[in-house]
């Protein structure tokens, strides 16, 4: 099982990079962090013919996942723009693009109380466009400040449950893919 | 008065003419109505006696319309979801006929999940093509609620109203031609 993990967040020691670690954590194996964010250009249609590196990168480890667990934090009360940005790359052409019938679910967390709820509503809105298989598993790790440990690992059990039954949820999601294509 | 499908389709086995028939649908979007329909179509008309059995397949990835990223969306899992469901299928074994009116009530599965479904409409009587093929017409409609179906996709208006109506008319413009 291949799990690509994306976290929206390209601080150091963001907390949705230490959601992405944790189900690392909890998944041995099957979850992979992808940190090529910050390299991605602004989408441009004149560069489509010759995509950035980064672009090109993202477009093959989203292809070769079987599934993409995205932890986003909240920014003005949507997705960041860098991670959005992303996503419009890799969306292209939207008939063929590999997030096409992948399965993908999103979790977040915030310093706030709210753990990111809008954004994430908004991501998954803008993944179901793009044509993913979107869960409708939902963590959100409000007031991070308080719920990851000295590694930077989520420390709160309840928490750290949620967070593996998601990503056994986009397991069996990416199990019922294949059982499709067999 | 209700007549049998013997007396305007003799009995045989009627395939579908998928060149010139139409499988569409329209519903309301916006200010205005959004129609498309579906390339890769095919039926058969079984008629035995005074019961007629009528089974239809329009396959989602043909799914017609005038943008190929809007198709690609009404293919995902938003609309239809064609990796899981690529098929849309209606069966019938009830078709009654009253002059040249017919309802046909059976089955329709959309998204994998089956309701029931009366088509309604007109039966163009039988007749001979220039090759010597005897064919016949239906045009049948029936509206369903997509969201029973799990086509629930939508977008709030400013007004608060969705874009997107939940009903939604089949339209079949159905040829068939008499098989050997």
């Amino acid at each position: 099982m291949r799990i690509l993990g994306i976290s929206g967040s390209l601080r150091r020691d963001s907390y949705n990079t230490g959601l992405v670690r944790t189900a690392a954590a909890l998944a041995p194996g099957d979850v992979e962090s992808w940190d090529g964010l910050k390299d991605i250009p602004p989408y441009d249609e004149d560069d489509e013919a010759s995509p950035a590196t980064a672009v090109v990168e993202l477009r093959s480890a989203l292809a070769d996942a079987d599934a993409v667990l995205f932890a986003t934090p909240e920014y003005n009360s949507s997705v960041p723009g860098h991670l959005k940005n992303a996503l419009d790359w890799a969306s292209r052409p939207l008939a063929t693009n590999p997030l096409r019938n992948k399965p993908v679910a999103v979790v977040g967390a915030a310093t706030g109380a709210f753990g990111a709820v809008w954004a994430q509503a908004e991501l998954r809105k803008v993944l179901a466009a793009i044509g993913a298989r979107v869960l409708d598993d939902e963590l959100a790790v409000g007031s991070a400040a308080t719920r990851f440990d000295e590694t930077g690992l989520l420390a709160d059990e309840e928490l750290r449950e949620r967070l593996g039954e998601v990503v056994a949820n986009l397991m069996v999601a990416v199990d019922e893919r294949l059982a499709t294509a067999a | 008065m209700t007549a049998t499908i013997e007396t305007i389709a003799p009995a045989g086995t009627w395939a579908l003419d998928p060149i010139h028939s139409t499988i569409a649908f329209e519903v309301d979007y916006l200010a205005g109505t959004f129609k498309g329909d579906f390339r890769d179509v095919s039926a058969t008309l079984a008629v035995d006696g005074d019961t007629a059995r009528l089974e239809g397949v329009a396959q989602v990835a043909s799914i017609d319309v005038k943008d190929e990223n809007l198709a690609a969306h009404l293919q995902s899992p938003d609309f239809f979801d064609v990796e899981r469901h690529p098929e849309l299928r209606f069966a019938a074994a009830d078709v009654a006929l009253d002059g040249d009116s017919v309802t046909i009530r059976g089955e329709i599965t959309i998204k994998g999940v089956t309701r029931p479904a009366a088509l309604s409409g007109t039966v163009a009587p039988p007749m001979t093509d220039p090759y010597g093929k005897e064919r016949i017409g239906l045009r049948v409609t029936t509206t369903v609620d997509r969201t029973d179906f799990g086509v629930s996709w939508n977008a709030p208006l400013p007004s608060g109203e969705p874009a997107l109506a939940d009903d939604v008319t089949i339209v079949g413009d159905l040829h068939f031609v008499k098989g050997a």
